[in-house]
């Protein structure tokens, strides 16, 4: 069993292969560029910082990964975990410098937060509280999360997924904004559940015994 | 709802720990990574390692404590000090650390800021502004740990820092630090009221009621300490405890 990270060049991918390692027990985690391995593994990971525009045009310069995940996460339906800029990849469109076409698995826009508390501060970074929305009360990823639990947030944009059953738990910052959205077995995260202590690796390892 | 954060600060040098009174005389104690996992443990929010001498010092010893924390701690860890280029940078993400602090090189280098905001996102770069008082509610941006004096205005200096692509501003007062007399919430609530971005309050705290003051009266989003949590004299359930009290929004320690 094969844990594949994905890496194009985006951020620091230790800290992700790290956590998972933690909580990997038998399997093995990989840090890969390479679509092959992409196309074997049995959990695909795909992270991302910095802007959208700059992540897509980063993925989709690794040659043959954007179809190795197709084939693998759309086709052959393995667990997907998106995390931050990786989340908002699976939005259909990037509105931030410029719009940008996503991968278009999760029908829905990202954009700038619309803060309606101006004194609140940009990027939303630090911990909030996730709440559950009745499709993540369901899902074996995110069922466990309880009503104060907290996950470490560090953006300035979020997902607007077209299809309210494809938010699976909010927080709140002024204004709702999707902390994890998800549909069959595509899953992300806005926060970074490498980062956020327990709460994270109790995610991490929920993806990793998940069979969507 | 987006909670206060507590943020426990390592000084590094040779990667040991140390922590000075007004930037002299260091007193050696302990492994960072150990002193690192006693936060996360603790419940701390985030982790700031500085190292202090690096300008001068042996570089490549920050890396490895980095990289050992970095497989133990899964919270936010931000490394500063001696970061000249952006290949510093691009070392110390490679290496664990979440967020990377920029002092001196951005008073020299400003466009150093936008260069790595472009190329790593904002939300790993901190600028880190050391002011001191130089006037009734003026403040000036020092370098060399307080020694060498630049002439530029602090309030400005952020504003300029933030419009470059910096994701948060670390605010130190060179005044106050080491004194365990406060926080400068003068120099604090001018650069978080003019600024957009989130502002960590450092340099100063003696009392838990310091840290209140940072976010109450300073308006800023985190709080740094050192020497308090460093010598044992109040630990971070403590200060969360308190503060939580004082009315501010903390995030509770896991498991309690």
């Amino acid at each position: 069993m094969t844990v594949a990270i994905v890496d194009y060049g985006s951020g620091n991918l230790r800290s992700a292969a790290k956590a998972f390692e933690r909580v990997a027990g038998e399997r093995s985690v990989v840090v890969t560029s390479d679509p092959d391995t992409v196309a074997k593994a049995d959990h695909i990971v795909l992270p991302g910082v910095g802007a959208f525009g700059d992540c897509r045009a980063g993925l989709y310069a690794v040659d043959g990964m954007v179809d190795a995940m197709e084939e693998t996460v759309i086709k052959q339906g393995k667990p997907f975990l998106g995390i931050c800029v990786g989340m908002q990849l699976m939005a259909s469109l990037g509105i931030e410098f410029g719009e940008h076409k996503g991968l278009g698995w999760i029908k829905g826009v990202v954009k700038e937060i619309n803060l309606t508390d101006p004194t609140l501060k940009i990027p939303h970074m630090g911990w909030n509280t996730l709440s559950l929305k009745p499709s993540g009360t369901a899902h074996p990823v995110t069922s466990d999360i309880e009503a104060e639990d907290h996950a470490y947030f560090v953006h300035s944009f979020a997902c607007f997924p077209e299809d309210e059953t494809h938010i699976l738990a909010e927080t709140n910052y002024s204004t709702p904004i999707s902390a994890v959205i998800g549909r069959d077995n595509l899953i992300g995260t806005q926060f970074h559940p490498e980062k956020s202590q327990a709460v994270g690796l109790r995610l991490l390892e929920n993806f990793l015994s998940w069979r969507p | 709802m987006l909670k206060a954060r507590i943020i426990p600060c390592l000084d590094v040098k040779d990667g040991r720990v140390v922590k000075g009174v007004n930037f002299v005389d260091l007193i050696d104690a302990g492994d960072p990574v150990e002193q690192a996992k006693l936060y996360d443990q603790q419940g701390a929010d985030e982790l700031c390692f500085l190292d202090i001498t690096a300008s001068s010092d042996n570089r490549d010893t920050i890396y490895d404590v980095v990289r050992r924390t970095a497989e133990q701690c899964f919270m936010p860890l931000t490394v500063g000090g001696g970061v000249r280029k952006t290949e510093d940078i691009r070392k110390l993400l490679l290496s664990g650390a979440d967020k990377v602090s920029i002092n001196t090189a951005a008073v020299f280098e400003p466009e150093l800021v936008k260069e790595a905001a472009n190329k790593f996102g904002s939300q790993c770069i901190v600028v880190s502004i050391d002011a001191k008082r130089t006037g009734p509610n003026k403040f000036e941006i020092f370098t060399h740990g307080g020694r060498k004096e630049t002439g530029i205005d602090a309030v400005e200096w952020a504003l300029r820092m933030a419009d470059y692509g910096a994701g948060e501003l670390l605010v130190t007062s060179m005044d106050k630090d080491g004194t365990k007399s406060g926080y400068n919430i003068a120099l604090t609530k001018a650069i978080s009221d003019a600024t957009s971005v989130p502002v960590i309050a450092s340099g100063g705290v003696g009392t838990l009621d310091h840290l209140v003051e940072g976010i109450r009266d300073g308006g800023a989003t985190a709080v740094l300490a050192a020497s308090i949590f460093h010598f044992g004299t109040y630990s971070i359930p403590e200060a969360k405890a308190f503060m939580a009290k004082a009315g501010i929004p903390v995030r509770p320690i896991e498991g309690n």
